[in-house]
């Protein structure tokens, strides 16, 4: 009974989200969401292009800026690091991985915003935003693509070793290429985690709807608009808002399917060892 | 040939500058970031500040009833998710057993399928789901009850994973045992499979308490954010997190206070999660099968 709650509730989320999106599909259509120009409830334009456009990017950012510190780190705690120095790095990026978004946001606000401001005004942007969330899915990152190197079998290692290969050819020609769809995971994972986050965007990215024409303009991502404007949209500007909950939903979906699947693929692999 | 050897010994070199250069970095930047927080926050923080209630929209006093709204919140949602996922981890236990239907399998596959997707839904979307559900059709509007109801569904995917790992390390010896003493299903259950799986339902409702804890963006518009102290279940309250984002992004001057929220709210979560491993360790201190850390 209980287990059917749990079942449903996906399928609950699901429903209720896209029946919310009703009268926004009925009344708005759409291609409107795509061809709109600007986000304007109150005036009827309903583009919410910019906005995918500037979650997109800064998640993509994030990524880019946080997977080479996360590969290095993960190679120096696996390869190089002594075993306890390892274990307390990794105790470490456990707790991290818990700390909430809204302190990463508010540590972006107070001490990267006034940085950048200085660099490049208004400071609040788009970079901001992908620097706080690259720090922010760092330590889960690295812990999983740690996992997927570590997944390298005990017989292949000791017959590396037996073979006098040198630290850096186990690392890149054996460890990464074999632990390289449990990392292209892990990018999903955190891909999605990035383009869900609200609160540490929210605080960082500026919030103003327009597009992402360079590093340092100011944006407004889908998440963080649902959060601004939720408290007093009605009728069709909440049907609206609820229709950018369902692209974020769909498409965070999409990606830990991808993402699973890619696990699977690793763990139906034959191995050679 | 020597020309080779110290080709390659650069290269290993290289590599290995990088592989620390990154680790070095990695520390560097959590560690400026806990002691900036520590630094900016730490003076505020004192026993008044805990038990003063917040004036001047949070400029001053200090933050009793959002500790009261916090714990509410984290009670109720710990409260609506423990039943459910006990019960669906129970469940999942039947439909591992041998003697287990096909529909009853597939259904299982199922539903530890739709819990893994459940646990990567953005927060916010949750959100949209508790206002619509919780505050609209269940008509309870803003306030603590739905937020701790959206807050269970949030948990409830981490928690039924813990509770199903608990007792997917209970030892086959033990349940053959009691199968053997022809104990009824609810008797192993009772005196077999929950003793055993103790550690792990522990840890995943101290797991569940903080994730719930960090949690901002759900409760934004299901619990809302009035910062009086809450007198009944339908009061809107606002948790520590969403304190901290209101003063730091509508309340000018609100700064300083923030700091102090947002250092308490780290050092809330981080006591959580030492709390969860020490006592899982404790917990799990003769039991062969398995280190804590594969539940995480």
């Amino acid at each position: 009974m209980t287990a059917l709650f749990a079942a449903l509730l996906a399928l609950w989320i699901v429903g209720f989200v896209v029946s919310e999106c009703r009268p926004a599909f009925q009344q708005i259509g759409l291609t409107r969401f795509v061809t709109d120009d600007g986000w304007n409830p109150t005036r009827g334009a309903y583009g919410v292009a910019p906005m995918v456009a500037a979650s997109v990017l800064i998640a993509l950012g994030a990524l880019l800026l946080a997977l080479p510190l996360a590969l290095a780190a993960a190679i120096c705690q696996l390869a190089y690091a002594p075993p306890w120095l390892a274990r307390v790095l990794r105790r470490g990026l456990e707790l991290l991985a818990a700390v909430p978004s809204v302190v990463f946001g508010f540590i972006g606000l107070v001490t990267l915003v006034p940085w950048l401001t200085r660099i490049a005004p208004p400071g609040a942007s788009l970079l901001a935003a992908a620097l706080v969330l690259a720090l922010m899915v760092l330590p889960t990152l690295t812990l999983m693509v740690e996992e997927a190197l570590a997944g390298m079998p005990h017989a292949e290692r000791a017959a590396a070793a037996a073979l006098g290969l040198s630290r850096s050819t186990v690392v890149l020609r054996l460890a990464l290429p074999r632990a390289q769809r449990g990392i292209h995971a892990a990018v999903l994972v955190s891909m999605g985690r990035a383009l869900g986050e609200t609160m540490a965007v929210l605080m960082v990215s500026g919030n103003v709807v327009q597009w992402p024409r360079t590093p340092f303009t100011p944006v407004r991502t889908l998440t963080a608009n649902i959060a601004l404007e939720m408290a007093y949209a009605t009728t069709l500007h909440r049907s609206a808002l609820f229709v950018s909950g369902l692209l974020l939903l769909a498409t965070t979906v999409a990606l830990l399917l991808v993402a699973a699947w890619r696990i699977a693929a690793t763990r139906g692999e034959p191995t050679h060892a | 040939m020597r020309e080779l050897a110290r080709g390659r010994q650069a290269g290993e070199r290289l590599l290995a500058g990088v592989a620390w250069a990154g680790a070095a970095i990695v520390v560097a930047l959590f560690t400026l970031l806990v002691v900036d927080l520590a630094r900016r926050g730490g003076g505020e923080l004192s026993w008044n500040y805990l038990v003063e209630e917040p004036r001047d929209a949070g400029r001053s006093g200090g933050i009793a009833s959002v500790l009261v709204g916090t714990a509410g919140l984290l009670a109720l949602a710990i409260g609506f998710a423990v039943p459910l996922a006990l019960g669906t981890a129970i469940f999942l236990d039947d439909a591992g057993a041998a003697t287990a239907s096909r529909t009853s399998r597939w259904l299982a596959a199922a539903v530890r399928r739709s819990l893994e997707l459940l646990g990567g839904v953005p927060s916010i979307v949750f959100g949209l789901f508790g206002n619509a559900l919780f505050c609209r059709a269940f008509g309870l509007g803003y306030s603590m009850l739905a937020g701790g109801a959206t807050l269970a569904c949030m948990v409830l995917p981490l928690m039924t994973a813990a509770f199903d790992d608990g007792f997917r390390r209970v030892p086959s010896a033990d349940r053959a045992a009691a199968a053997a003493s022809a104990l009824s299903r609810s008797t192993t259950l009772r005196h077999v499979l929950l003793p055993r799986a103790l550690p792990l339902l522990v840890a995943g409702i101290v797991w569940s308490v903080a994730r719930a804890l960090a949690e901002t963006a759900a409760l934004l518009f299901t619990s809302g954010y009035v910062d009086r102290m809450p007198t009944s279940l339908l009061d809107s309250t606002r948790s520590l997190s969403v304190h901290v984002w209101d003063l730091a992004m509508n309340v000018a001057g609100g700064d300083a206070r923030a700091c102090s929220a947002a250092l308490l709210l780290l050092l809330l979560v981080f006591a959580i999660q030492t709390l969860a491993r020490g006592s899982l360790r404790w917990l799990l201190r003769d039991a062969v099968r398995g280190s804590p850390k594969e539940a995480a």
